[in-house]
């Protein structure tokens, strides 16, 4: 097809039609999401769902640890880090599980080995080229109608979505997706590869861009950081009526090496009430119910502060899941602070797989054998 | 240089010589400067267009420099301030120098980017930009422009220089001392932070070393240091395990240069280079054969890098057809082929490293020690669309400033963009004033236009386009992407 002027009033027709097409289809959507929020860094998860009973924590923390009433308390003997309070609401809601231990055996201390792990649920000593979502996809694609499989929200890798197989697009707000998006065009392929990957990557953001809409408001108001921003956008997108599957948004450095305790706070603190700010728009636009929001970082980190004020690179961790119908709680096990491994490390009590499988085949009905191997068993929080 | 050192390249090349004893013609000559190069004007092309190939090769060789063009920013002679002395300061002088850092750190980019647009020698400037990413470290750690640009001087002196002399330099190098870690490493306690990348990033690649060696190397590069008031480095014999170590099967008292020797020694290094440089210069498909072939010459060559690159570039794999526009361009090399091509020489560069750094490559920040994974990677609905809407602004046509500027204070900065986002994008704008094209610059003859700006045939339809309607479609063609 050639660039003119004719092929973009084409291309504004179709739009007009997809937006009939919509109002036909408006519903409950087919797939339901999952909005997955990164901890880019690596979280300190002891930290951030705290076992304050245990006397272990304090003796491996003089500096660190949180004082036992600073603690917002979920039970007898673990709670959240202050930080977190705005959270607490959801937690006696039982709209919160909590996750603890959420690891894998033979664990890479390696930022970027360790995300590429998490993101494509290899085992640490294999190497994967697809994304675990992408895998997904490409064995159960959504819906035709969809905007796309899945958004990534910022300038970030793809990350879960990235290799062939997804219908997955990035941007950093709709509005201005939508304004660029008339520079890209829909052009067939190419046996070039690297052609033919620019070409898919038009044809996405064309077909996307036909079915999203932006500038929707809300009642609810987002705070005013850069994590709130992007709650607004997966909030948008969450809300649009062309359904998608999987937003991603993220959040960090987490990676606390040295003076953690207020950079650590203020980042807990944006996670909170960001994810506050996403239920209250998600409940407004009456999608609540139909969304599953949950974390994932590389690692955690170790469980002894470090000489600087900080902690360094650890393994297993703790991590939150929320939605209208997840089944809130706590899940995994306390980290085991007297068996950690030789490098300082505690066991992981989930395997990240398992959380997966979770989403895959408890949330949407795709057969998680098929796309993480091995023999998974789901956890039952939602 | 010893005779020695040329035989083994000179085996490789001598067979292919007489084969190709015609010129490369303009096409060829695109290909050429567009992959060793940032773009490449009408008339740089077509001064090497009557070339063979042979000679081609030998000239971009010939002008390869050690040193930049450029006088480099007048902060860099200014007298170091030691990192002790800044986290004594009150908080908000440190936040004040913070900001001055950050500062020196654009203009640092915006005078490499200038080198880029100008050098008489791209060619030194794209293996300085290659050895960057190898040996990927960033100024978000490091904190010190100063010694980021220090680093980037010993990029450059050994661009096209030896690599074995590289690698020795860059386990010295404060930048890096500091990036991984090395600088605090002691024997008590040793850092394996640096012995680890050395090891799977640098030099022989995951999978060829196990965790004992990383151990091991560790000890052997501890006292490794850096000079607290000068940032120079500083060996510390009270840091410094001088005990025996195991490394790769070898025994002794081994320091961090013995190490690095032992790494040299193994015909993974050579192969590992060789592989990368293949992705950077000719497919991204290595054939593991001729990777094979010419990574033994590396090594018997002590790692001289101007040989390999000249059997890289004379042979016949570099000019295929089939590898011809098989590259998607970087953010960098798309940003400044750009203005190279096209003959704009903006008086404000900075502009062009948001614009990079907004593409997904923001020169002295790779995004972590592997650095920037490359390839297909760059490509993403995000970045691809941001690098149409660079080059809509840049191909828009005359007199854009004010209505450009109107459009980007009048955009929702407020709405769902990151703070800063919208300021960030103002600037953009204002500081691209002087981005625009000249069509009378460009060939009058229309293959040779189309040759000059894409090297893939045309997706879309040129049809009937002239002039300045011709250059927009070319350049907003998905293959204006590729090189």
């Amino acid at each position: 097809m050639t660039f003119d002027r004719r092929r973009f009033l084409q291309a504004a027709g179709l739009a007009t039609l997809a937006a009939t097409a919509r109002i036909a289809l408006a519903g409950e959507p087919r797939r339901k999401l999952l909005v997955l929020v990164e901890l880019k860094g690596g979280n300190d998860g002891l930290n951030t769902v705290i076992p304050y009973a245990d006397p272990q924590y304090a003796a491996l923390r003089p500096r660190l640890a949180i004082a036992r009433d600073q603690v917002v308390q979920l039970t007898q003997s673990t709670g959240l880090h202050p930080a977190l309070a705005p959270l607490k609401d959801l937690w006696d809601r039982r709209e919160l599980a909590v996750l603890q231990g959420v690891g894998y055996p033979e664990p890479n201390l390696s930022h970027f080995r360790s995300i590429e792990i998490w993101d494509t649920a290899s085992r640490s000593d294999e190497y994967l080229e697809q994304g675990w979502l992408a895998r997904a996809f490409a064995l159960s694609p959504s819906p035709p109608d969809f905007a796309a499989d899945g958004v990534v929200v910022g300038p970030n890798a793809m990350g879960p979505l990235s290799g062939k197989g997804a219908r997955a697009i990035a941007l950093s707000n709709p509005e201005q997706f939508l304004r660029n998006a008339r520079l890209a065009h829909d052009e067939g392929t190419s046996s070039n590869a690297a052609l033919a990957h620019i070409l898919r990557v038009e044809h996405d953001v064309t077909l996307s861009a036909q079915r999203l809409r932006a500038g929707r408001t809300f009642a609810t108001e987002f705070p005013r950081t850069a994590f709130g921003a992007s709650a607004g956008t997966a909030a948008q997108l969450a809300a649009n009526e062309a359904g998608i599957a999987v937003v991603r948004v993220s959040l960090g450095s987490f990676d606390t090496h040295a003076n953690q305790l207020a950079t650590h706070a203020n980042l807990l603190k944006q996670l909170a009430e960001g994810l506050v700010a996403l239920r209250g728009a998600l409940v407004e636009a009456g999608r609540w119910d139909a969304t599953v929001v949950a974390t994932y970082a590389e690692f955690g980190r170790r469980p002894r502060e470090n000489q600087s004020g900080g902690t360094d690179h650890g393994t297993a961790s703790a991590h939150l899941v929320l939605g209208g119908r997840v089944k809130g709680g706590l899940y995994g096990a306390a980290p085991a602070l007297d068996r950690l491994d030789g490098n300082g490390n505690p066991p992981f009590a989930i395997d990240f797989r398992d959380y997966y499988a979770t989403f895959l085949e408890r949330w949407w009905g795709i057969d998680a054998h098929a796309v993480l191997g091995g023999s998974r068993t789901p956890l039952r929080f939602v | 240089m010893t005779t020695r050192k040329f035989a083994a390249f000179f085996a490789l090349a001598a067979a292919a010589l007489a084969a190709h004893a015609a010129p490369i013609g303009y096409e060829g000559a695109r290909h050429l400067l567009n992959r060793t190069g940032f773009g490449a004007s009408d008339a740089e092309v077509a001064a090497f267009a009557p070339l063979e190939r042979e000679a081609a090769v030998e000239r971009l060789l010939a002008g390869a420099r050690t040193e930049a063009v450029h006088k480099p920013p007048a902060f860099v002679d200014d007298p170091f301030t030691p990192f002790y002395k800044l986290k004594a300061l009150p908080a908000e002088e440190r936040m004040a120098f913070q900001r001055k850092r950050v500062q020196e750190g654009v203009e640092l980019r915006g005078w490499w980017l200038r080198e880029m647009l100008d050098t008489p020698s791209p060619l030194t400037e794209r293996m300085t930009l290659f050895w960057h990413n190898h040996f990927a470290t960033s100024q978000q750690k490091v904190r010190s422009a100063q010694l980021m640009y220090r680093q980037n001087v010993l990029l450059r002196r050994e661009a096209l220089g030896n690599f074995a002399s590289l690698l020795h330099a860059i386990g010295k190098d404060p930048a890096m001392l500091v990036w991984l870690d090395n600088a605090g490493n002691r024997r008590q306690a040793p850092n394996e932070n640096f012995a680890r990348e050395v090891m799977e990033l640098f030099t022989l690649g995951e999978g060829h070393y196990g965790e004992a060696d990383v151990k091991e190397a560790a000890r052997a590069f501890t006292g490794w240091s850096l000079e607290r008031e000068s940032g120079t480095y500083l060996f510390r014999p009270a840091f410094h395990d001088f005990g025996e170590k195991t490394v790769l099967g070898r025994s002794g008292r081994f320091d961090g240069d013995d190490v690095i020797d032992i790494l040299l020694s193994r015909p993974e290094t050579a192969r590992f280079v060789v592989a990368k440089l293949w992705r950077e210069f000719i497919s991204p498909d290595p054939d593991p054969a001729t990777v094979a072939r010419w990574a033994s010459a590396f090594r018997d060559s002590r790692y001289e890098v101007k040989p390999l690159m000249r059997a890289m570039l004379t042979s016949d794999a570099f000019w295929s057809k089939a590898n011809r526009g098989s590259l998607v361009k970087s953010p960098v090399g798309l940003v400044v082929g750009t203005l190279r091509t096209f003959d704009i020489h903006p008086f404000d560069l900075r502009p062009a490293v948001f614009a990079c750094a907004a593409l997904g490559q923001n020169p002295l920040s790779p995004p972590n020690v592997k650095g920037w994974p490359g390839g297909d990677a760059w490509i993403t609905s995000a970045t691809l669309l941001s690098r149409k809407q660079w080059i809509d602004r840049v191909f828009r046509g005359a007199d854009p400033p004010p209505m450009m500027m109107a459009a980007a204070d009048a955009s929702p900065a407020a709405g769902a963009a990151a703070p800063g986002e919208g300021r960030y994008r103002r600037m953009l704008e204002r500081g691209m004033a002087d981005y625009a094209f000249d069509p009378s610059k460009l060939p009058r003859d229309r293959s040779r236009l189309v040759s000059l700006v894409l090297a893939a045939t045309p997706v879309n339809s040129i049809e009937g386009l002239e002039g300045a309607e011709l250059v927009r479609a070319l350049v907003s063609d998905p293959a204006y992407q590729l090189q």
